[in-house]
């Protein structure tokens, strides 16, 4: 159970506002690092922290797409199909990786190792197509980059090709 | 190429620069801030601001010190300050870099921000997606208050300013500023109905500003170098200061550019992103992110201002300029931006929930070679009962791809249309949507 085991977390968070329920987002975001996902058990828990109902929980846990009612695979693969991206070649990439999983957006893969989303801008627009897998963005994505990148995960669960932090363009003779 | 003295981008263009307190310090940070805390009188700061003529970066344009003074002045309970860094809008990509490569300049901002309006407390709402943001901006948060510029007491002044980051979980919506306040008070992202205005009734029904991550950067500038010197830059007297263009699509160098407000599409494009792409020629330019109508060709000469571009027939918005080539559908693209709002509409207002369903299944049914001519009708009529009928703007932005390209490219609708019935596949039935 969360309380059990972050506390000083907990505590540390609702003391930011005036009023609990402002946690809420927080929590559900702590609740789906612990379990990959935010239960129903997490949910109950969150509400009781909070001093609201579950429903009022559910319900906001369902306005937001970041976070998972059901259990999805180790690695979320999200690609952004927004227009920007959609100009520069996101949708063949798309086509791409669904060959390579296996699988279509919204599946996982059978060993769980990955979930296929397609999702709305990610504010990389300049450097699409691009993808975020899990908490790390991958832009300029091309065939060759998503398989290594796939490789890369599946060996290390981390990618040295991910994005450091953003600057476009690239500053002469410097490396973003 | 005309080369513009950057403000907001000119330390994270200085090869070496980190980002870090002792970087921003290194460059003259938080000098603006010692220079107003309890040195300027907090209303003069905001006649300061006024006077620069700064206006809202985060799509609405509205002057940024005339908001501030909207806070009722009498009023002696918490006041609030809401950095919004939700930035969603599709073609917009310049408060990420903002962010994550100087983020002690928008904190410094932030501060001011507080120091002119009362308020003792800010949370900056970021999308949930900015992660590697969030971390930087925790480590840049505990920073500034190991070293005294947030927290209690700031600078022995006896203010106080705390701050949060607060991140938000996947909503484009909870970038409208209402809406960012329903989120952060643990709600879903609804916008609410306007007045009252979060300036009197806005977090937990207390004064409130929010404010773009963009429009926070300037503030140091604006004290350091005077409200003069802000507003001879750009296009004053309505469009004053620089913009952080993000430019994407069919050009050669995409990318974030600084430059004085008032350049034009051209300018920006060929000589700062480098042109286009291939020997394609241009052939559509959305000149203020998602939300804002297509330019065709023929405006290429517009300039980057706000008067400019609203007499044109759109708007600045968020400063998202996106290039397409010749051979783009316009149908297409527009199709591609429905989605987008389809799938972010919140619910809440009917014509809006209602409408872009429906605009959706449409737009696919002429999409896919089996529309009618009276679905053009029908675009445009859904359109008409969406705007101005929503809570929100939302609603105006969701119907202006749709109807900036039936009013520049109807014909690509008709031809479509044209081979649907030569084909005998044009149907009533609507493809099904699904979010
Ligand atoms: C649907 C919608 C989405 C918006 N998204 C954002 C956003 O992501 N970031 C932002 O700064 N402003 C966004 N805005 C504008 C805000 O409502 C608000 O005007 C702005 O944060 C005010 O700050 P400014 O005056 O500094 O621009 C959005 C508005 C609407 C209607
Ligand atoms: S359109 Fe894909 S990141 Fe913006």
């Amino acid at each position: 159970m969360l309380q059990e085991k972050y506390k000083t977390e907990i505590d540390e968070i609702l003391s930011r506002y005036p009023v609990r329920r402002s946690a809420m987002l927080p929590l559900l975001t702590m609740a789906q690092r612990e379990e990959g996902y935010v239960s129903e058990a997490a949910m109950k828990e969150i509400a009781s922290i909070l001093r609201v109902t579950p429903p009022q929980v559910y319900e906001t846990v369902t306005f937001y797409t970041m976070l998972n009612l059901k259990p999805i695979g180790t690695f979320h693969i999200q690609v952004c199909k927004s227009l920007m991206c959609a100009l520069v070649g996101s949708d063949s990439l798309l086509v791409w990786l669904q060959a390579r999983l296996g699988i279509k957006p919204g599946e996982t893969t059978p060993d769980r190792l990955f979930t296929l989303s397609t999702v709305e801008c990610l504010a990389s627009c300049g450097t699409g197509p691009m993808m975020q897998v899990n908490d790390d963005y991958y832009e300029r994505l091309t065939e060759e980059k998503v398989d290594r990148i796939l490789a890369d995960l599946k060996r290390d669960g981390t990618s040295p090709l991910k994005s450091g932090p953003f600057i476009l363009p690239e500053p002469e003779g410097a490396h973003g | 190429m005309p080369s513009y003295e950057p403000i907001l981008t000119k330390n994270m263009l200085t090869p070496g620069y980190t980002g870090s307190l002792v970087d921003y310090e290194r460059a003259g940070g938080y000098q603006a801030l010692r220079k107003v805390l309890g040195k300027i009188a907090p209303d003069d700061v905001t006649a300061m601001v006024i006077k620069s003529g700064l206006r809202g970066r985060g799509g609405a344009g509205f002057p940024t010190g005339v908001k501030w003074g909207f806070l009722p002045k009498d009023y002696t309970g918490p006041r609030y300050l809401c950095c919004n860094a939700d930035e969603s809008e599709p073609g917009t990509f310049k408060d990420r870099q903002l962010i994550e490569r100087d983020p002690h300049q928008m904190l410094e901002g932030m501060a001011i921000t507080c120091y002119a309006i009362g308020a003792e407390t800010a949370y900056i709402y970021i999308r949930g997606e900015f992660v590697l943001g969030a971390k930087i901006l925790e480590k840049a948060l505990a920073e500034a208050r190991a070293a005294g510029y947030i927290g209690r007491n700031i600078l022995g002044t006896g203010i106080n300013i705390e701050m949060w980051l607060h991140r938000g979980a996947g909503a484009y919506i909870c970038g409208e500023e209402t809406a960012l306040l329903e989120s952060l008070e643990g709600k879903r992202g609804l916008p609410r109905v306007k007045p009252p205005f979060p300036a009197t009734h806005g977090l937990y029904n207390k004064p409130t500003v929010v404010n773009n991550v963009e429009t926070l950067a300037n503030l140091p500038y604006i004290v350091n170098r005077g409200p003069e010197w802000f507003a001879s830059i750009g296009s004053p007297p309505k469009s004053t200061g620089t913009r952080i263009f993000c430019v994407s699509g069919h050009v050669k160098r995409p990318g974030n550019y600084e430059v004085p407000m008032g350049i034009t599409c051209r300018e920006l494009i060929f000589e700062h992103a480098g042109g286009m792409r291939s020997d394609k020629p241009l052939k559509a330019i959305i000149p203020g992110g998602a939300s804002a109508a297509f330019f065709t060709d023929q405006h290429l000469d517009v300039k980057l201002d706000f008067e400019s571009v609203a007499q044109a027939g759109s708007m600045l918005g968020s400063g998202g300029v996106t290039i397409m080539e010749e051979g783009t559908s316009m149908v297409w693209a527009a199709l591609r931006l429905m989605e987008f709002f389809y799938h972010e509409s919140c619910g809440k207002c009917t014509p809006c929930r209602e409408g872009t369903s429906w605009l959706v299944q449409t737009m696919r049914r002429i999409w896919t070679r089996r529309g009618r001519l009276e679905d053009l009708e029908t675009l445009t009529d859904l359109c008409q009962n969406i705007a101005g009928r929503t809570v929100c703007a939302f609603g105006d932005a969701a119907i202006a791809p749709i109807t900036s390209t039936l009013k520049h490219w109807r014909h690509e609708y008709e031809e479509l249309i044209r081979t649907a019935e030569a084909a005998g596949s044009a149907e009533l039935v609507m493809p099904a949507t699904r979010h």
